[in-house]
């Protein structure tokens, strides 16, 4: 006779409907109108910085780029429930929380340009660079809460990456890691329901994302991914539980991706306008203006004067990215190594000798 | 006849291998409605359909072991692994599993399998897109290694590696995806896998070069010749098994060898070609053998790109050295 051992749900949080309307009560911080001023700040930034991108993209004076529009609440809303101490370890969408702690406009830009200092940023130094190689951060985040758990310090890594990062090997064995040893790691799936051409249903024949968490032992839980509020909400959730030994947690983020999936790509040679258009009507932003403008803590004049903050924050790293000077080439061979080997110095030689 | 680029001409390859063998499927991320984020497989599906033109899950691992079970039930999956640096993870499988699976089972189960990917900088690519490997995969006992220089031999080793008994890594230039075109008709004979191309003959030096270096190599052979100078230049194209008898004779003739990498240098294949070459080769030559490669660095982002990229005239002023040795 067979009989049932194990149950589970999936539950999905949701506070702002589609139009800003509560659905009921908000969490704590959400009580604050100049918070959800900030998240809001947080958003239009990052779409502003997306839109100089891809156009400095198509004018050859950036590299491949890849924009989180219609992703902003899932960056946003996941950095604003970090501390600074966390530790990020992104993907290659997240410049908006890249932004919200702090790593300026003008290093994301060098970065998507083709110029390694992007990485070394000023701010938030112990965070990880852009992770191109799909999902290859995720073991790095357990290890990174490990270091947390030894030291036995109340600090925790947040990791995020794609729907389609969750069909790599990477991401199963970080989870599993993650769940063993009830590590202080937060996984955030930005699932935006592709995965370059692929689309969410070829990826996994699982009814959800998070339930990848329940087969690792760790808590799941699934969000708005287009409600800055909830994403916010759940990833501070998580965090506590993590910071006070109660292990990870793999939050599944519903949103779109609104764009092509980079600069490279041609969205509309696989999935329909309607399909996109749709999804227009969903997005983040006007989500949360609403909400703001309902309870009378944002006006057309605020918005005209963030959206014009944002234009000129933009410009400037614009500016201040372009007017970089070159790299020298003999900065190829000094990161090597942490000191350069004979062999490497003999061939750093001919190599600025060859210049012309 | 129809003018082909480099990955037209892939393309070709793949329709022809798929129209004559109902055995061969594509498999891979994006190679079907979006025909391959190169284009390499457009066109695939529509005309040969889901069950052949396979769009997977994005896991590179299992990629290469989905293909391993396939080659060993009687399919001639060919794989495409998007990036070059995706590809450093399928190693496990082609390694432990594809490369010897014949020799483990004493020829029981084999794996027909083609494992393609684009390969090599110059194009400005992100990170992790510009890599090349084929050392690292060279050093694969059971495994073949091929990497093609024009439309023309994309096409006729693309189709020769499809009909090989044994797993082949198929690299493709990425900088010759759409540098040039040529006639190419769609039955075309393929190529030999063990053999390397003498694609200029010259006297007086061995140009040895493969994928994207071939180019670059050709380029040095005709400023050398404008000094009076005559560059004989091969194009490897298989590195694994490696066409030793070409190189040999070229180099009795010349007397000179010079060899072009993109790879970093240490341990990369031209060690090999060079190695072959003091082994069997010493006494015709006149100087010694010189090799041009990319630094013993990270491939760096595409700022840096052009200082890191061997070129013409790196390998030029490598012959120039090598002339100087009476
Ligand atoms: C290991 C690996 N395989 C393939 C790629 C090429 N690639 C870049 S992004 C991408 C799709 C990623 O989809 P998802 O994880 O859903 O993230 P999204 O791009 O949608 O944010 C692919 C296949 C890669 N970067 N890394
Ligand atoms: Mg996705």
């Amino acid at each position: 006779m067979d009989t049932v051992v194990a149950r589970f749900e999936i539950r999905c949080r949701r506070f702002l409907g589609p139009d800003g309307v509560p659905l009921g009560d908000l969490p704590g911080f959400a009580r604050d109108p100049a918070v959800l001023v900030e998240l809001y700040r947080g958003m239009v930034r990052t779409r502003a910085l997306d839109q100089k991108a891809v156009a400095l993209q198509r004018t050859g004076r950036l590299g491949t780029y890849a924009s989180s529009l219609g992703q902003e609440a899932v960056v946003v809303g996941l950095a604003a429930a970090m501390r600074p101490e966390d530790v990020l370890l992104p993907s290659f969408r997240e410049q908006g929380a890249q932004l919200w702690r702090g790593v300026t406009m003008r290093e994301v830009l060098l970065y998507w340009g083709g110029d390694e200092r992007g990485s070394d940023f000023a701010a938030s130094r112990h965070d990880f660079p852009v992770c191109v190689p799909v999902g290859g951060q995720a073991p790095h985040a357990a290890g990174v809460a490990l270091a947390f758990r030894l030291r036995g310090e109340p600090r925790a890594a947040v990791c995020v990456f794609g729907d389609g990062a969750t069909s790599k090997g990477d991401v199963a064995e970080a989870l599993v890691f993650a769940g063993v040893w009830a590590l202080p790691a937060v996984f955030v799936v930005n699932n935006n329901q592709w995965a370059i051409s692929v689309p969410r249903s070829a990826q996994t024949a699982a009814e959800t994302l998070a339930q990848k968490a329940i087969a690792a032992g760790i808590a799941a839980l699934q969000v708005d991914g287009n409600d800055v509020v909830a994403v916010r909400d759940a990833v501070e959730e998580a965090l506590a539980r993590a910071r006070t030994g109660g292990g990870a947690t793999l939050i599944e983020a519903l949103t779109y991706r609104l764009s092509d999936h980079t600069t490279a790509d041609d969205a509309r040679r696989y999935r329909d306008d309607a399909e996109v258009s749709r999804h227009w009507r969903e997005e983040p932003l006007p989500r949360l203006r609403n909400y703001l403008t309902s309870l009378g803590a944002w006006s057309r004049e605020q918005e005209e004067a963030l959206l014009e903050a944002c234009r000129a924050e933009v410009e400037a790293a614009e500016a201040a990215y372009l007017a970089t000077p070159p790299q020298d080439p003999a900065t190829m061979f000094e990161h090597t190594f942490a000191a350069l080997p004979a062999d490497l110095v003999r061939q750093k030689a001919e190599a600025l000798g060859g210049r012309t | 006849m129809t003018e082909r680029n480099l990955v037209q001409a892939v393309n070709a390859a793949l329709a022809r291998a798929m129209a004559e063998d109902p055995s061969v499927l594509v498999i891979g991320e994006d190679v079907g409605a979006d025909g391959g984020v190169f284009r390499a497989t457009e066109g695939l599906l529509a005309r040969f359909g889901k069950d052949r033109v396979i769009d997977t899950p994005l896991a590179e691992v299992g990629i290469a072991g989905l293909a391993v079970g396939l080659a060993a039930q009687g399919f001639r999956p060919v794989a495409e692994i998007q990036f070059t640096g995706f590809l450093y993870a399928t190693l496990d499988q082609v390694l432990n599993h594809a490369a010897r699976l014949r020799t483990r089972t004493r020829g029981r189960l084999t794996c027909p399998l083609v494992i393609r990917s684009p390969s090599g900088g110059g194009v400005r690519a992100p990170e992790h897109h510009s890599e090349s490997p084929e050392a690292i995969f060279a050093h694969v006992p059971g495994l073949r290694v091929v990497v093609p220089s024009s439309p023309a031999r994309a096409f006729g080793l693309l189709l020769a590696a499809i009909r090989d008994p044994d797993p082949v890594l198929f690299l493709e230039p990425t900088r010759l995806y759409r540098a040039t075109r040529e006639e190419l008709d769609d039955d075309t004979p393929p190529l030999p896998l063990d053999r390397a191309f003498v694609l200029r003959e010259g006297t007086d030096a061995t140009l040895v070069a493969w994928g994207g270096m071939v180019p670059e190599a050709l380029a040095a052979a005709d400023a050398l010749a404008r000094d009076g100078v005559s560059c004989e230049v091969i194009d490897l194209a298989t590195l694994k098994p490696l066409d030793e008898e070409t190189i040999l004779a070229s180099v009795a003739r010349t007397g000179r060898l010079v060899i072009v990498q993109e790879a970093p240098l240490t341990a990369g294949y031209g060690a090999e070609v060079a190695a072959r070459v003091a082994e069997r080769g010493l006494m015709s030559l006149r100087a010694p053998i010189r090799r041009v490669a990319g630094w013993d660095t990270v491939m760096p982002l595409p700022r840096l790109e052009r200082d890191y990229l061997p070129n013409a005239m790196r390998i030029a002023a490598a012959l120039r050295e090598t002339m100087a040795f009476a």
